[in-house]
């Protein structure tokens, strides 16, 4: 066919597919260059300046006084601290929860059921954000929600607002996130390999740990740094079910206005956790499964 | 929703270029140069007020408000009073509305915006960061009939100059479940004090701002400390407010920055006793919730708004027009009793649909308002007027309130 037509196609563009490729990609690159990375830049950047105490403006002096203020103070400390403890139980329990869920979808239920299935993990994500939150809020309630209700005939009271209210719904917010990666991952394991497995002697426990796990790993990972990436950054959930309990969102969300530099400063500690994260995780094939 | 978060953040790197350049060009080459040539460091700062007279509008109107003032029946049908402005002036109105003090102050820096309904913690950083004009008050006939008590305070002028038409008020009132508290309250101590019987249900508000009323609190059980405006504490006066809610904490279950998660909080029984508004009481009462407001003996911190235009407006007719218009009584009633704040035009309270509505929120009640402290912008230069010493500027305010909570 491209034979057939090629002296009818035969503009400018094809036959210099080199500046096709350019004006196909210049408007894109410069979007993200400009836009993603030079935004980032300005944040770092901001980061090393001040603020006049009179007016509350910028002043463009360099000191790096922010970041020593947020390094070298025990409480911006301890919400590092705390909110890469909150990222990592979320991960921990989407995979808990997330990768025998994706296992069942894409290896045991029948193939009738499978698109009902991704389309029922999918569900949640339709619904407004601040809905499901505050879906959770009203579940959560310390003395009549429906989670201290459920736990109250085992003598157990419900955990209210706090630290395990952030990880429970960011766990269910970013669920799909993890489940949808792991399940493409299964899909793509060949029957052959499983059959393969259990040819040579091996009993299910061993396929999965020498066959099915190292396969999927990379899946994994990619989910994993969904859930990661996405509970660090999160503010507005420890507002409305954090009862106290802030993360380093939160304390960004406090000074942006009054203390642009220093918001920044804190603003910078999360993206070099996530790119140390992705570094690592970089070894592992994991990021062409994204 | 973290694609949001990630680019506010974004944005607001990218807002924090655009406003700081943008203040360094403008001084130069702003709107106020019509008149005297009044950049200099001494002068009033966003350069001289309109001179008049309020000719033809300019046909448009971009209003910068709090949600609730300016009410186009687009969130309830017989709520309108923008309407009747667009058809009596012809300026066509364009609403944005924000959730926080600190939201309209980076809007109007970006800019766009011709006139904003700033709180006391908005208005002295939009005035010294040049980003509005002072206002001839003698253009607003409505200004007349507003009550005295709110005009030319601290945070709406700066040496003698207005700059804005106060608009409505409010107290921030100690509240409690009458179920569940012993009342009445008429005291701040159990939110304070370590020995609260209602430790773990106590809620407080999450801004920087609220440091202040723990300086209210300390200006009546620690007079040594010789606090007489709790926006201008020096740094022991700051420490002994930070020590007390430091304390406070104890006792805190939740904070609220968001009047319906207030609302939720106190129905839920998740908080029994804490800093709320009227408006918050009036809305729980109405779904059931046994709850009292009330002014505590120690005083409070408050919040009067004000009508500000922003400094290079090219709509500045329209937006004379729309200062007088929102304080006309007309208006005024109506959002007052839509808001659920106290009128700023006294002839307002004649126009209430509920004829108890002044009284409720103690409109004309001057006694009332001696002893609350009207939300303001807290700067190095104390506010109380003390120059042997400096105080805390409100970005210090910030940090050591995001320090609390993060601890």
């Amino acid at each position: 066919m491209t034979t057939a037509t090629s002296t009818q196609r035969g503009g400018f563009g094809y036959r210099h597919p080199r500046v096709r490729l350019a004006g196909l990609l210049t408007a894109p690159m410069a979007w993200l260059v400009v836009v993603y990375l030079g935004s980032l830049a300005a944040l770092f950047l901001t980061a090393f300046w001040t603020v006049n105490d009179f007016t509350g403006q910028l002043v463009k002096t360099f000191t790096l006084k922010n970041f020593q203020q947020v390094f070298t103070n025990s409480a911006y400390l301890e919400t590092m601290v705390r909110t890469v403890s909150i990222a990592v139980l979320v991960t921990v329990l989407a995979l808990v929860i997330g990768v025998p869920l994706a296992f069942f979808m894409a290896r045991v239920a029948s193939s009738r059921w499978q698109p009902l299935l991704v389309a029922l993990v999918l569900t949640p994500l339709w619904a407004s954000y601040l809905v499901k939150v505050y879906a959770w809020r009203a579940m959560l309630q310390p003395e009549n929600g429906v989670v201290a209700w459920f736990l109250q005939p085992f003598g157990l009271s419900g955990p209210g607002y706090g630290f395990t209210a952030i990880v429970i719904t960011l766990t269910y917010l970013w669920l799909p996130y993890m489940i949808l990666p792991v399940y493409a991952g299964l899909t793509r394991l060949p029957d052959s390999m499983l059959d393969a497995s259990a040819d040579l002697g091996a009993r299910n426990g061993r396929t999965l740990r020498s066959v099915v796990l190292p396969m999927i790993f990379p899946s994994v990972v990619a989910g994993s740094i969904f859930t990661f990436s996405l509970s660090l950054g999160d503010y507005i959930t420890a507002q409305i079910v954090g009862g106290k309990t802030v993360m380093l969102g939160n304390v960004v969300q406090t000074t942006y206005v009054t203390n642009l530099p220093f918001a920044a400063a804190v603003a910078t500690i999360p993206v070099i956790i996530v790119l140390l994260y992705l570094l690592v995780v970089r070894k592992s094939g994991a990021l062409e499964n994204l | 929703m973290k694609t949001a978060a990630a680019c506010s953040v974004a944005a607001l790197a990218l807002a924090a270029c655009s406003s700081s350049s943008d203040s360094a060009s403008s001084a130069p080459a702003g709107s106020g140069a019509a008149s005297a040539p009044a950049e200099s460091q001494a002068a009033a700062p966003g350069g001289a007020a309109y001179a008049g007279p309020v000719g033809d509008g300019e046909g448009q109107l971009n209003i910068l408000a709090w949600p609730g003032y300016a009410e186009d029946g687009s969130t309830d049908p017989s709520v309108d009073w923008v309407t009747p402005f667009e058809k009596a002036t012809g300026c066509q109105v364009n609403v944005k509305t924000f959730g926080t003090s600190d939201e309209a102050v980076k809007l109007m820096q970006g800019g766009g915006w011709d006139v904003v309904s700033a709180s006391g913690d908005a208005t002295l950083r939009l005035i010294y960061g040049d980003t509005v004009q002072p206002v001839n008050t003698d253009l607003v006939p409505n200004y007349a009939d507003i009550f005295p008590d709110l005009k030319m305070q601290k945070f709406n002028s700066v040496d003698g100059v207005a700059y804005g038409i106060p608009h409505g008020r409010g107290a921030n009132l100690i509240m409690w479940n009458t179920d569940k508290v012993t009342g009445p309250i008429d005291s701040w101590a159990p939110t304070f004090e370590a020995d609260s019987p209602y430790k773990g249900t106590v809620t407080a508000y999450d801004s920087p701002i609220f440091i202040a009323d723990a300086a209210v609190y300390l200006m009546a059980t620690k007079p040594e400390l010789g606090i007489t405006d709790p926006y201008a504490l020096d740094q022991t006066q700051f420490q002994a407010a930070m020590d007390l809610l430091t304390q406070q904490k104890e006792l805190v279950g939740e904070y609220w920055s968001d009047y319906t998660k207030s609302i939720d909080s106190f129905k839920s029984g998740t908080s029994t006793i804490g800093t709320s508004w009227q408006v918050i009481a009036n809305l729980a009462k109405s779904e059931g919730v046994p709850v009292e407001a009330v002014k505590a003996k120690e005083g409070a911190t408050g919040w009067s708004d004000t009508w500000m235009v922003a400094k290079d407006t090219p709509n500045i007719n329209c937006a004379y027009k729309w200062l007088d218009w929102i304080v006309s009584p007309e208006a005024n009633a109506q959002v007052a009793e839509w808001f659920g704040e106290a009128p700023a035009n006294a002839k307002a309270c004649d126009l209430t649909s509920d004829k108890t509505f002044c009284d409720t929120y103690h409109a004309g009640d001057t006694e009332y308002w001696k002893d609350v402290y009207y939300w303001n912008t807290p700067t190095a230069n104390c506010l109380d007027g003390r120059t042997d010493t400096q105080c805390v500027p409100y970005s210090d305010w910030s940090t050591a309130w995001a320090e609390l909570r993060s601890s």
